[in-house]
């Protein structure tokens, strides 16, 4: 049966709301948790000892848990927060960019890749598998097609190496030198205020008619839809997907959890529509379409 | 340091190192870089009559091959590689990693140089790079601020080359999927970015409007300059209000940081813009050369020549420049 993860949680949260979240978490059907802070360095209601804690309860209570890193990397305090990720020995490390490659391949320490890493072809798998890669992330812009065919090569390579699909929630598509949430409050990046702690999912940003583009998210950019592959987990077990992510949001998450847990024991049926939070669904990007379209697809 | 110029063409080429450019780059014509444009770019019996002529007046000439091969275009990508290789350029710039493990055992003699597109922001990242590939230089993206450039500088185990001029792009580079999400295409899998396949002008009774794959990206008003919509430069609603939401239309000059650039050993110095013409590569290469002449003279301090900035400015967008991310206050 295809597993199910739990990824990051890419907005900024107060320390009770996450650990209250992982709490929760404990007890829902998702065979891996990743955890950790991927977006920005000043969010830091969690040290690095408070996801431990996070983690050995999720570890008790059955579930794989991953450390996720940060995805842009910029300062030499990154690099620490990276290196103290890159040398322990408990859990699997997701890398986020080619720093945390170099540290885990450096410490010798098996890993895998987010969706943000730069894999697009079997060559760079193959490389990265003999140091140490282990699953991987299929880029978020990339679709059914190219997945396929990477699966197909990679298994005429002989290469076990597990794939992973973001197949709910908003896509993170971008991250930058700019916060748009300082920039949205007037604020330097560096005195923002954590306005981040405000918007728990996100400032939406729309066109001048109103069309749903993005979220901004402190430095970071997310799709202003929600990716959502539910129905595609019966194709996607065909094809031999072995993992897909949910992305956590602070309200219904339990019943994204659920909906998706019985589609892949195939107890409800996969083209039943989830609506929980406001937000229009989108799937183009699975469909080699643009990444906002809305694809009717086999349903 | 070294004036890196881009050439759309042959024309651009030849201006390029007329005017002072020691390195130009160029690519082929077709989605294996990171400019691809209708009318742009090489075919290797011009790509062999520019790099002639480059090394003819003691110019260099690299070739980027930055965008990200999928399975089905691998063969494709590889054959520009070699094509690259057979035509003696003097180095290739690169971003997939499966590709530089290609060029690194296929062509080992060719430097390659990680592009922009690699994502590389830490000196760790460019020692994976270093390591794996034996790169020889990498051009960091825009997103650093200029003590973040010094601290990645102090560390590098490679020459660096940073954008000096052109377009700001303020997405770390490599991984911003904005293009691809709004229209099908995006600098990493078609070499794009808000292609220009996928833009609408509409002139109506609200003012001329930019459509990108039909999505409103700016309206203009009388007297307001309409810009190219690249979607991230937009005027977009976030709670209420409008404005430029991402970024304003403004374009990248560091010419007052460049005594800070040669003093932290940066080697090249990139201006953005293989899609300009040859009278704008002209212009921007011939005033970088009397800033670099000025820097390498050694003589006193370095100042900035108000002319230097007032041509930048006149070939800016909206005539507006900033140092962008190198200033951390920015916002």
């Amino acid at each position: 049966m295809m597993k199910l993860s739990l990824g990051p949680i890419l907005w900024f949260w107060s320390k009770q709301t996450v650990f209250d979240f992982y709490a929760n978490a404990a007890e829902w059907p998702v065979d891996t948790v990743y955890l950790g802070e991927t977006v920005c360095s000043r969010r830091r209601e969690l040290k690095l000892a408070d996801w431990f804690e996070i983690a050995s309860v999720l570890k008790e209570s059955g579930k794989q848990v991953v450390l996720s890193t940060q995805t842009l990397i910029e300062s030499e305090a990154d690099l620490r927060a990276l290196r103290r990720i890159c040398s322990q020995q408990d859990y699997l490390v997701e890398a986020n960019d080619q720093s945390a490659l170099r540290l885990a391949t450096q410490n010798k320490l098996p890993f895998v890749t987010g969706p943000s890493m730069n894999l697009y072809n079997t060559a760079t798998l193959k490389l990265l598998a003999k140091q140490g890669l282990k699953g991987w992330s299929l880029p978020v812009e990339l679709g059914r097609e190219t997945l396929q065919q990477l699966i197909v090569e990679l298994k005429n390579e002989g290469l076990d190496l597990p794939a992973e699909v973001f197949a709910w929630g908003f896509l993170p598509l971008a991250w930058s030198s700019r916060c748009f949430t300082a920039r949205h409050y007037n604020l330097p990046k560096d005195n923002c205020e954590f306005r981040c702690l405000q918007h728990p999912d996100g400032m939406e940003l729309r066109s001048r008619e109103s069309q749903e583009l993005f979220r901004l998210n402190g430095i970071s950019t997310l799709s202003g839809s929600r990716y959502d592959l539910m129905r595609e987990i019966p194709d996607m077990e065909k094809m031999g997907v072995a993992t897909v992510r949910l992305s956590p949001e602070h309200q219904g998450m339990a019943e994204v959890v659920r909906r998706y847990d019985q589609v892949r024991r195939g107890e409800a049926p996969a083209a039943d529509p989830l609506q929980l939070v406001e937000a229009p669904p989108c799937n183009g990007y699975w469909y080699g379409k643009p990444g906002m379209d809305l694809v009717d697809g086999q349903a | 340091m070294e004036l890196v110029c881009p050439a759309g063409s042959l024309p651009a080429l030849k201006t390029a190192v007329d005017n002072g450019a020691d390195a130009v780059y160029l690519g082929f014509k077709d989605s294996t870089n990171a400019r691809q444009f209708a009318g742009l770019n090489f075919n290797d019996k011009r790509a062999g009559e520019g790099i002639e002529y480059a090394h003819s007046k003691g110019a260099r000439v690299f070739c980027a091959i930055n965008t990200y091969p999928q399975p089905d275009g691998w063969e494709t990508w590889k054959g520009a590689v070699d094509r690259a290789a057979a035509l003696g350029v003097d180095a290739i710039i690169l971003a997939d990693m499966g590709l530089l493990d290609y060029a690194a055992n296929k062509h080992p003699q060719v430097h390659r140089h990680l592009s922009v597109q690699g994502s590389a922001t830490s000196y760790e990242a460019l020692r994976f790079y270093k390591d794996n590939f034996d790169i020889r230089r990498a051009v960091l993206p825009r997103v650093l601020s200029i003590d973040q450039v010094r601290g990645v500088a102090k560390h590098s185990p490679v020459e660096l080359e940073v954008f000096a001029f052109g377009s700001l792009c303020i997405m770390a580079e490599g991984r911003c999927y904005l293009s691809s999400y709004l229209t099908d295409e995006s600098p990493n899998t078609r070499g794009a970015c808000s292609p220009a396949k996928a833009v609408r002008w509409h002139e109506t009774p609200n003012g001329l409007e930019s459509r990108l794959n039909d999505v409103l990206i700016d309206r203009y008003g009388k007297g307001e300059s309409a810009g190219y919509p690249t979607l991230c430069k937009g005027r977009f609603e976030v709670e209420g209000s409008v404005y430029h939401a991402i970024e304003e239309p403004v374009s990248l000059n560091t010419l007052d940081l460049l005594p800070e650039l040669k003093e932290l050993g940066i080697s090249a110095v990139k201006i953005e813009g293989r899609q300009r013409s040859p009278s704008y590569i002209a212009d921007v290469a011939r005033t970088w050369r009397q800033a670099l002449d000025r820097l390498n003279a050694g003589t006193g301090d370095f100042c900035v020549d108000p002319a230097w900035n007032s041509t930048l400015a006149g070939l800016s967008e909206g005539g507006l420049t900033t140092i962008g991310a190198y200033h951390r206050k920015w916002k």
